[in-house]
């Protein structure tokens, strides 16, 4: 029986299960508990056997392949699940699991509010779509699920109707995703008239004649609707507001793993299926990497809006996933394929910690927000004392994402570093430049990560109440603490292993077809190592370091004063009576790096003060001031094509003269210029 | 036998050592001020009595505010152990790394910053806020001056850089030149220095690195104290031994470890010197100058992977 | 409740300017201090001052201390800038109304073992401002102090030589504790 999970049938026998719970839940919608139980529980089996269907692909290293009905070129569904497939299968299912068991006790505060069988339905379809997405394997069902994935998805963030809001971003995202979509379509059907085909394993091989123009076409269409999922910048615009409004087990989905769906076909398309890359490929790839993560981080730092924050991390962290994908394109255009799948890998890697510690700080977030029934950052305070587990997950998720050793975010964050400043050894002028900035902009862009984490959990967790929301908090249900200590103890033990997972991810990196088995610059078990020897390093080792000289220092300090008490007081603030509202803010955190970044950020401030006299204007009866941030990319980027769409249409309106006769004129036009190009 | 000493050295000479150069960086700026200016141990009784005295936490504290003295001081001496000091015998290839060195201080940065928020006072936020400032701008300079070495070395292990320099490069002088300016940039950041920070002030609203610490008493504050010196200690050395690494012991005998450790003792002086007269003669640049500055290591530390070829 | 049982039971040792050493020279005199303190403080003294409504004048005075030529640092004295910190709370001023409860808080604020010293007459019995409505006249009504310093204000030389004869008194109690 369990042999039979480990074959193809496992994958089919996985999406059985999300389909009957998605058809059970709907069944179920008038019983709120009956419908949580089904929905999740459905989906947590579901993803129990996709994960350890995808886990044994990695490991035994052979692909998969299922075939459901026989179809044509144009159209089949066969499923195939190769090794990148398994990977992001893997990272799909980890999260599916772990967010599904969150959302039992979730969900609970959604009771005789919204329909939860409704939730269940389009919960499992959205799981389900996106392990289909990563294993399809032709264009058309491709763009079925794909479309499947943004509709359920697109559903889950409207979820909460009653709020205006919601809609509104929901609204954009619908708009944004198609757009994308559009965008994908173009280089689909432009790999089709190449090739003739619209199966992917027929596409790869075909290709080798094609033109350097249709590819570089190919190319960008794939990036801006890829990268519009993704969430890349300009295109990120749908992302802060769109994955805030979702129920925060599938905020974690969508910014954990659905966005990987966007890096997971950018990186099928660019290293597997395209047969050459022009270096201005890598070269567009890393400064998009490098804006996306300086400016999410940026935008991330002046936020006050618990989810739209971590949303913006999210955009920060597509950043970083693609400086090691660009400077991997880079290496690959210059044909060090080593180099390359070192950058791949630092991407691949990324992805998944990402995915881990992402959807850690979301189900953490959604904790504390189901307590205190606030997104504002700015009415936490001391929540430590009140969710005292919470707090620690959403710390040890901190120390992931701001890329703090023992932690699995400094992995990635060393092999995308390493991978660059090989870049920098390696190459020379322009190309060293670039790979120069771009390492500076992640030095930056870690950095403010620290500064913006320590501003969330200090805010939120820390110092005392600002507001009577906190004092009603309490620690959450035990399934959403399981799912939190899961993936703290999967964001440690992917630090800790790191030199056997980063061979685990190189193996999959040089599976892609540009790639073919090169040995990538990385070995050895428990220590990385880099095969040029630039580089060395051991979390193992660093993570015992910390544990032993702690232990050791605190001994210690302990013999030295075991004598001295430890008394309590009120801290100390110069003799004031010291309330919550004296303590630095969120906004007044930040307040000085967007000062520094004013450039960038365009912060915009208004005052106003209210007289208890209108006419003497001596005594002012209450003052107000508010912070806001100018939108930069509409007013550079979508301003600007808005007027242009208007300008054009102002001028086509004048063909519209409501005269009959000249709409017969210009069907005769038509006519006329068809059979012209008939004729010739 | 020999090793095994070598590496006692190793592993504690930053802790031991680092408030004696506190204490000889305020006598030499009591010179300077005319002053005759504490002993040189001062800094060792302070901590001694520190140590013996009661500790008060606040009420609103978290474990974070008792915790974070442990690791801050436990991070700086792991760091402090995996830096070339006197010999490259005691080579380190797990966390030689200066990637792993700047993110292991970072982490002492990120429970600094926390315990500061943590008791809720008016001042600790706002120096969180500051320290995480300098700290999040330091980093690009920071880690593309240490890049040029590592460049010009085809290493980013700390031993590697070291050993490499041993032996004389002139074409590589001018980069490790400008990216040793562009360190010491850092350095004054990193270490909460003129004129980044006052280090001996006491005005709340000046403070950056000190206003955190307001709130620690008792054996908190001689950790936290005792960390801040450790981490002084660890960035000047690695400003005279990364750049300048002549004298340090390539093989291991008593001599040469002694005779590493004297040259290590005049370099670092030297560097203290300065740093003192800076302290002396400039004045503490208004908190909104100081990302020109930090920009500025950044842009120079650039210049020089530019002259690396 | 506490701080008022402390009140009551703190005897206060008002220094005798008469009987303080005629010597008046700086070094020999912060020689001598310098090893009192080794001997009470492990050589390491921070004192937090707190200015409960003084006139300024015990401040000025106070600050030169800390210049070249008295140079108290050399001693092993530093001014600190939080309670948290401080060995000895050093009160100026009558104490107004206003400064009642900051100066409660830091007292309050300081961990054991510490000392509170008046300096000044302000600071001891309100000064010239006694009686006034606004004042509390004396430090010695707010909090526990062990030693006063008088003079308004006494010079640098008079705080470091009472400082001498709070240390010589300190260190007898111990003693007799033992």
């Amino acid at each position: 029986m369990f042999n039979y999970l480990l074959t193809s049938v496992g994958l089919l026998i996985s999406i059985g299960l999300f389909l009957v719970g998605a058809v059970g839940a709907l069944l179920f919608n008038k019983n709120n508990k009956l419908a949580n139980w089904w929905g999740n529980v459905a989906a947590i089996f579901g993803s129990l056997v996709a994960l350890i269907f995808s886990g044994s692909i990695l490991v035994s290293k052979v692909p998969q392949t299922v075939t459901l009905l026989n179809g044509s070129q144009f159209f089949n569904t066969t499923l195939r699940v190769d090794l990148l497939s398994a990977f992001f299968i893997f990272i799909i299912s980890l999260l599916g699991l772990l967010c599904s068991v969150y959302g039992l006790g979730y969900v609970k505060h959604y009771y005789n509010k919204y329909n939860l069988g409704v939730l269940g339905f389009f919960y499992n379809l959205f799981i389900v779509s996106m392990i289909l997405v990563v294993s399809a394997t032709n264009a058309l069902s491709f763009l079925i699920v794909w479309e499947l994935m943004s509709l359920t998805s697109y559903f889950l963030v409207i979820y909460e109707h009653r709020e205006e809001e919601n809609i509104k971003a929901g609204f954009l995202y619908f708009i944004m995703t198609h757009i994308g979509t559009a965008f994908i379509i173009l280089s689909f059907l432009l790999l089709y008239r190449e090739t003739g085909s619209l199966d992917f394993e027929i596409i790869k091989n075909n290709l080798a004649n094609t033109s350097g123009l249709i590819q570089n076409i190919i190319f960008i269409s794939a990036l801006v609707g890829f990268g519009t999922k993704a969430g890349i910048i300009p295109f990120h615009i749908w992302l802060p507001k769109a994955h805030p409004a979702a129920p925060s087990h599938v905020s974690a989905l969508m910014s954990g793993v659905m966005i990987k769906t966007g890096i997971y076909m950018l990186v099928r398309i660019a290293f597997d299926i395209l047969p050459s890359t022009p270096l201005w490929w890598g070269v567009i790839v890393l400064i998009i990497g490098a804006v996306s993560s300086l400016l999410g981080v940026l935008y991330a730092l002046s936020e006050h809006d618990f989810k739209r924050l971590l949303a913006y991390h999210s955009i920060e962290n597509i950043g970083i996933i693609l400086l090691g994908m660009g400077s991997a394109l880079i290496f690959l255009s210059l044909g060090m394929k080593s180099l390359a799948a070192l950058g791949l890998l630092a991407a691949l890697y990324h992805t998944i910690n990402h995915a881990v510690f992402k959807a850690l700080l979301f189900l953490g977030a959604g904790a504390v927000i189901s307590k205190t029934h606030t997104r504002n950052i700015e009415d936490y305070g001391g929540l430590i004392k009140y969710m005292p587990r919470t707090a620690f997950f959403f710390l040890i998720g901190s120390m992931a994402i701001s890329a703090l050793p023992p932690f699995n975010g400094f992995v990635s964050e060393w092999l995308t570093f390493q991978s660059m400043f090989n870049g920098v050894a390696a190459l020379s002028s322009l190309t060293k430049l670039l790979f120069i900035l771009a390492i500076g902009a992640l030095a930056f862009t870690s950095g403010l990560a620290v500064m913006c984490f320590v501003k969330v959990f200090g805010a939120t967790f820390l110092a005392r109440p600002r507001s009577a929301h906190v004092k009603e908090a309490s620690e959450v249900s035990l399934s959403m603490q399981f799912s939190m200590a899961v993936l703290s103890v999967v964001a440690l033990a992917l630090g800790l292993s790191a030199g056997w997972a980063a061979s685990m991810f190189a193996s999959i990196a040089v599976s892609l077809k540009n790639l073919n088995n090169f040995v990538p610059a990385i070995s050895s078990t428990f220590k990385l190592v880099n095969a040029n020897d630039l580089a060395i390093m051991s979390m193992p080792v660093a993570f015992g370091a910390i544990i032993v000289v702690t232990s050791i220092v605190g001994s210690l300090i302990y013999i030295v004063t075991r004598k001295q008490k430890v008394t309590h007081n009120i801290t100390w603030d110069c003799g004031t009576n010291l309330t919550p509202r004296m303590e630095i803010t969120a906004t007044g955190f930040s307040r000085s790096i967007i000062t520094i970044f004013n450039g960038i950020l365009r912060p915009t401030q208004q005052t106003g003060v209210e007289y208890r006299d209108a006419h003497l204007r001596y005594f002012p009866k209450n003052s107000s001031i508010h912070f806001g941030l100018k939108d930069i990319y509409s007013i550079f980027f979508y301003k600007p094509i808005q007027e242009l769409f208007l300008k054009v249409s102002e001028k086509i309106k004048k063909i519209q003269s409501g005269n009959i006769n000249f709409y017969i004129m210009y069907i005769f036009l038509v006519l006329i210029g068809l059979l012209l190009i008939f004729v010739m | 036998m020999i090793s095994i000493f070598a590496w006692i050295v190793q592993i504690l000479f930053v802790p031991v050592f680092s408030p004696l150069l506190v204490g000889i960086t305020k006598k030499i700026k009591a010179k300077f001020q005319n002053r005759q200016g504490a002993s040189i141990f001062q800094p060792y009784r302070d901590l001694w009595k520190l140590l013996h005295k009661d500790e008060i936490v606040s009420h609103d504290a978290s474990w974070i505010f008792k915790f974070s003295p442990y690791i801050i001081l436990s991070l700086t001496i792991i760091v402090g152990a995996s830096i070339p000091l006197l010999s490259l015998a005691t080579k380190n290839n797990y966390l030689g790394d200066f990637l792993v060195l700047i993110y292991m201080l970072a982490l002492g940065t990120f429970f600094l910053a926390l315990s500061g928020m943590d008791t809720g006072g008016g001042f600790g936020g706002f120096g969180s806020s500051r320290e995480m400032t300098v700290a999040a701008l330091t980093e690009g300079g920071l880690i593309c001056s240490l890049l040029t070495l590592a460049l010009a070395s085809r290493t980013t292990n700390l031993f590697g850089i070291v050993n490499f320099g041993l032996g004389f490069h002139l074409q590589y002088l001018p980069a490790i030149i400008l990216a040793f300016f562009s360190f010491c940039i850092s350095l004054l950041a990193e270490t909460a220095r003129f004129p980044f920070d006052n280090p001996a002030t006491h005005l709340e609203l000046t403070m950056i690195h000190e206003v955190m610490l307001l709130e620690h008493s008792g054996k908190g504050l001689a950790m936290m104290e005792w960390a801040a010196a450790n981490k002084f200690l660890i960035f000047l050395t690695l400003a005279v031994n990364l750049f300048f690494p002549f004298g340090i012991a390539v093989s291991l005998s008593l001599g040469s470890l002694i005779l590493a450790a004297l040259v290590l003792v005049v370099k670092v002086l030297l560097l203290c010197v300065g740093i003192a007269a800076l302290e002396s003669f400039t004045a503490k640049f208004r908190f909104f100058r100081l990302p020109d500055l930090l920009f500025t290591s950044f842009v120079i530390s650039a210049i020089a992977i530019g002259l690396i070829f | 409740m506490n701080l008022f049982k402390k009140l009551f039971l703190t005897p206060k040792v008002l220094v005798d300017i008469d009987k303080i050493s005629k010597v008046n020279d700086v070094s020999i005199v912060g020689r001598e201090i310098e090893k009192k303190i080794k001997k009470l403080f492990n050589g390491s003294l921070a004192i937090r001052v707190v200015t409960a409504g003084s006139t300024n004048a015990c401040e000025q005075e106070l600050v030169a201390l800390g210049n070249s030529y008295y140079d108290v640092e050399r001693f092993g004295v530093h001014f600190v800038a939080s309670p948290r910190h401080a060995d000895m709370l050093i009160v100026t001023g009558p104490v107004s109304r206003n400064m009642r409860q900051g100066l409660i808080r830091t007292y309050e604020a300081m961990p054991e073992p510490k000392i509170v010293v008046a300096v000044g007459d302000d600071a001891i019995s309100g000064g010239i401002f006694k009686g006034s409505y606004a004042v509390l006249d004396g430090a010695d009504k707010v909090v526990p102090v062990n030693y006063q310093i008088p003079g308004d204000p006494p010079s640098p030389m008079i705080i470091l030589k009472s400082l001498f004869s709070i240390f010589v008194d300190l260190d007898k109690k111990k003693s007799q504790n033992k």
